[in-house]
């Protein structure tokens, strides 16, 4: 049996507290409370039968006193006995017996300890668990456990075959040398497996077929990472900065303002600070110092890179013509389509001498517009087919799919070529390759669109139509000419003019269905199916188109009418003032035109800043300015406004009035054998009047991409390229005989920054495009202002000049009033006193001469002369 | 007062004259023709240049002040005129 150890019952002893504290350290020498180290002599050992190492051992050190004996023992001996110190305690002490333990070795410095409370003797007696348990299971009877008969449950199989056995009888190889060499020295080498012939036998491992394991389970060992582990960082924070700072700025009261403006510091710093600000202030105004002179010397082109490789004419780029449909017509008008790069749609007609009068009698061949790809020159892409010989077209500018042409019959007509948009945009391999192989099957059938609607006879003009134009989808107009805001921000309306000396006005939306039948007739085409594809965009209009407003041009001054050939109009650019909602919803979905409905007139916001004048060109070479708006009488009877003015600069037809597309209200005007350009606004004339030419101009129309520059075609098949800025009395280049015939149509196109072209079409069928040399479409710096300043300039000469006119034609009849007055009454000979002084004369020289001959010897006597 | 006002008036009168304005040594402005939002950023700004440009001229020769200071941009040019307690901003409009 273990010794017992008293430190941990007197540790736990003394902790009072059962349990909870940590033992104390074990060496204590004081002693508990409840305990009292005691000496006890041998006659009491003897007495009480605790005799040292006799009744007490080192093994029992317990021995339990009865509290009355220790008591009789104090009564007999009194101060002599052991237990006096105690006998106070021994009095109080409860119960009947008292412990004495047996201190061998002197743990509490006395050979014998009195427990002084029943507790701790408790505690010491009946030590706590562990040593309890320690105690109990010594003082149990021990017994070793009875062997169990073994159960099989199965483990000894798995442990049979985990187990490794012998399968056979160990080998054993003895090897020994021969006897005659044994006890000789031995020497070992060393030999490499390699050196000898089957020095090493490999065994490789292979994969048997007989058998082969599947690995059903495999131990891996698997260690778990944590998805998310935060981590901090502490930095220094070495130099604090603001990271924004608000601020507002101070500012002085109006007390201390005035208390400054008044003092006398600041009326000297005035004083002193004026002269100099006033100096710099001149300078400033006297000259730019910062000016680099000769920057701006370079004017363009010139001062940009100029690879010598530069063009010097306009170079011919491609040539468009075909055999069936092009050759030998007059080709009266041609367009770039807006969206789609090197596309051109090309309107012919045949060359007549007749009048066109004779034509809508005779002619039923259909005509065509054409349209060219770059990547096929010989070759339409499309063609448009129309009922009559198309003057003019254009393509609609919201949707280029939409084009409306005007006949020769006075007809308006509509295409929209959506479905067939991608026989221009594709360029055509095959057309190539098949014109190598085979002639007759690369015969492509070239698509055909017929038009979508087409006015009546009775409703259109009377007249072929020369001059169509679409309104800008900003504003639109109503039924007497009012300018209202267009809500759809499509171009919906078109004007069309002819010389049967009315303009019209056309909507190509769903009219009213009070007032047209057209909607009916709508609903009954449904079912019909046209050859090819026309698509139903117009059908709406159905046979019933008839113009929105017509306008007759009265002349001024005389009776009669204009026959107008070419019109033109401002441009309308949107304020903004419309919402921003209508905006975004109208521009999300391009609408139908078979959906846009007319809306009435009274719903839309009249746009009073539209400029609603047209600058229309004659064909007598007149230039019209008039309104389009229906006048209204003081009767309430609407009529035909009367044109603001109108000046004859040209000699005969107008054929070009085209406004510049830098400049709203510069406008380029050709015909016969002059041009001119009119300022939008001075209505005494044209502010420049060109000299007239020896060829006929034919066309004329302005540069894209420089606002000074212009190009006028002539009838001998030449252009002119004239620069306002640099000369004004002749053309800065003259490009001769730039096509065989006259020259019927001029546009020019950008088709990239570095690459202009210039399409001219001529009377023989041929469109050329030409690259415009880069000195031609490269701006100046300040082209822009300096072309400004030389139309005022021009302006202001005109004005100049008439008004010099005026003073000079007032001074010459001033002065010839003057003149009648101051100069004398001369008498004028009359005829009869004329008559008789020559014939006084005569008769002097008969007297003369008959002196003469008198004188001579050869007079002879005259006949009798008659008084004449 | 009347003075200050006749010599903003002579200075105003110039061609292409923007705006004037007196701003005092700490940057506040005094006395404008401009709007007060310009005026207080012209005035925030330009403080610190005229300061800046002072203190460069006289680091480098410390007998030398600043006298004049102009400023030219694309649009127009601003000419500062400094003084002990004050200075003067002009904007002006070149004419060319």
């Amino acid at each position: 049996m273990p010794p017992k150890k008293p430190k941990s019952a007197k540790g736990s002893a003394g902790g009072k507290k059962k349990g909870k504290n940590e033992p104390p350290p074990e060496e204590k020498p004081d002693h508990p409370e409840d305990i009292l180290p005691m000496v006890l002599t041998s006659v009491t050992q003897e007495l009480f039968d605790c005799r040292a190492d006799e009744d007490v051992t080192a093994e029992s050190p317990y021995k339990l006193l009865q509290t009355e004996d220790i008591i009789q023992d104090i009564k007999t001996r009194a101060g002599v006995s052991d237990f006096s110190p105690v006998k106070q305690i021994v009095l109080d002490y409860p119960d009947d017996e008292i412990l004495l333990v047996y201190d061998r070795a002197f743990t509490y410095g006395q050979l014998f300890y009195l427990v002084l409370t029943p507790e701790a003797k408790d505690r010491i007696l009946n030590p706590p668990e562990p040593e309890e348990t320690q105690g109990e299971s010594e003082w149990e009877v021990c017994r070793t456990p009875e062997s169990k008969e073994w159960i099989s449950l199965g483990s000894e199989l798995e442990i049979e075959e985990e187990s490794v056995k012998e399968t056979r009888e160990k080998l054993l190889y003895k090897f020994s040398r021969v006897r005659r060499e044994l006890g000789k020295p031995v020497s070992f080498s060393d030999r490499n497996t390699a050196d000898a012939k089957d020095g090493n036998l490999g065994f490789a491992s292979y994969e048997d077929s007989r058998f082969s394991i599947k690995l059903m389970q495999r131990d891996c060992g698997t260690q778990a990472v944590s998805r998310l582990q935060s981590s901090s960082v502490q930095t220094q924070w070495k130099f604090p900065w603001n990271k924004s700072t608000q601020y507002a700025p101070r500012e002085l009261s109006e007390e201390e303002r005035k208390d400054i403006l008044q003092s006398e510091s600041l009326k000297n710093f005035c004083n002193l600070v004026t002269p100099r600000v006033l100096q710099a202030l001149q300078q400033e105004e006297i000259m730019n110092v910062f000016r680099d002179d000769w920057m701006a010397l370079g004017n363009g082109p010139e001062a940009g890179d100029w690879s010598g490789k530069d063009s010097k004419g306009l170079m011919l780029h491609q040539a468009f013509t075909d055999h069936k449909y092009t050759k030998d017509r007059k080709i009266s008008s041609i367009n770039w389509h807006p969206t789609i790069d090197g596309v051109i749609a090309v309107a012919l007609t045949v060359e007549k001498e007749q009048n066109s009068e004779e034509l809508t009698t005779s002619d039923i061949r259909p005509s065509f517009i054409v349209f060219f790809c770059f990547s096929d020159p010989s070759h339409p892409q499309l063609l448009l087919e129309s009922p009559g010989d198309i003057l003019a077209f254009k393509i609609c500018p919201s949707d280029p799919n939409i084009i409306v042409g005007g006949c020769m019959n006075g007809q308006v007509v509509l295409w929209d070529i959506s479905a067939h948009v991608t026989y221009l945009q594709r360029p055509p391999p095959s057309g190539k390759k098949d014109s190598l192989e085979l002639d007759d099957n690369a015969e492509n059938v070239i698509p055909t669109v017929r038009p979508c609607a087409m006015s009546t006879l009775e409703n259109s003009h009377k007249g072929r139509i020369t001059d169509v134009k679409w309104l800008p989808a900003t504003f639109e107009v109503t039924r007497t000419g009012e300018p209202v805001e267009n809500k759809q921000k499509m171009s919906v309306q078109v004007v069309t003019c002819s010389p049967d000396r009315t303009i019209m006005f056309w909507d190509v939306r769903v009219p009213k269905t009070v007032s047209q039948s057209a909607s009916d007739s709508s609903t009954v085409d449904q079912t019909e199916m046209t050859p090819y594809t026309v698509l139903d965009t117009f059908k709406h209009l159905g046979r019933t188109w008839r113009p929105l407003l017509r306008i007759s041009l009265l002349k001024i001054s005389t009776k009669g009418e204009y026959t107008p050939l070419k019109f033109n109009f401002e441009p309308y650019t949107c304020d903004g003032n419309t919402d921003e909602a209508d905006e975004k919803d109208d521009r999300s979905e391009i609408l139908q035109y078979s959906q846009l409905t007319v809306p009435s007139a009274d719903a839309l916001t009249a746009l009073p800043d539209v400029n609603t004048k047209l600058y229309i060109g004659t064909e007598d070479g007149e230039i019209v300015y008039t309104d389009w708006r229906l006048e209204k009488d003081d009767s309430g009877q609407v009529h035909f406004p009367k044109p603001l003015h109108c000046f004859r600069a040209h000699y005969c037809m107008v054929n070009t009035i085209q406004r510049s597309p830098f400049f709203k209200d510069i406008i380029l005007t050709a015909g016969g054998f002059n041009f001119a350009i009119w300022k939008e606004g001075v209505i005494e004339g044209p502010i420049i009047l060109s000299p007239n030419t020896e060829q006929v101009c034919t066309v004329g129309c302005w540069s894209l991409s420089r606002p000074a520059v212009f190009f006028i075609g002539k009838d001998d098949g030449s252009i002119e390229v004239w620069n306002l800025l640099e000369q004004s009395s002749e053309p800065v280049e003259a490009y001769l005989h730039v096509t065989n015939a006259k020259i019927t149509c001029i546009t020019p196109w950008i088709s990239s920054p570095k690459q202009h072209f210039l399409a001219v079409t001529d009377e023989l069928g041929m469109v050329r495009i030409l690259e415009i040399p880069k000195k031609f479409f490269v701006p100046g710096r300040t082209e822009r202002s300096n072309v400004r300043k030389y139309f005022e300039q021009d302006k202001k000469r005109l004005l100049d000049y008439l008004q010099c006119e005026e003073m000079c034609k007032k001074e010459k009849k001033e002065s010839e009033k003057l003149k009648k007055k101051t100069e004398p009454v001369k008498p004028v000979p009359t005829l009869q006193e004329i008559d008789d002084m020559e014939l006084k004369e005569y008769r002097d020289c008969l007297t003369l001469e008959e002196n003469i001959l008198k004188g001579m010897g050869l007079w002879t006597a005259p006949p009798e002369i008659d008084d004449i | 007062m009347a003075e200050v006002e006749e010599t903003l008036k002579r200075i105003q009168s110039q061609k292409g004259v923007q705006g004037i304005i007196i701003v005092n040594s700490e940057g506040i402005p005094v006395k404008t023709t401009l709007d007060n939002s310009s005026t207080v950023h012209y005035a925030g700004l330009i403080h610190q240049l005229v300061m800046k440009a002072r203190s460069t001229v006289r680091d480098i020769d410390p007998q030398n002040d600043l006298t004049f200071l102009r400023v030219r941009s694309k649009k127009n040019e601003i000419m500062i005129a400094p003084d002990k307690d004050y200075f003067l901003i002009v904007i002006q409009n070149p004419s060319d």
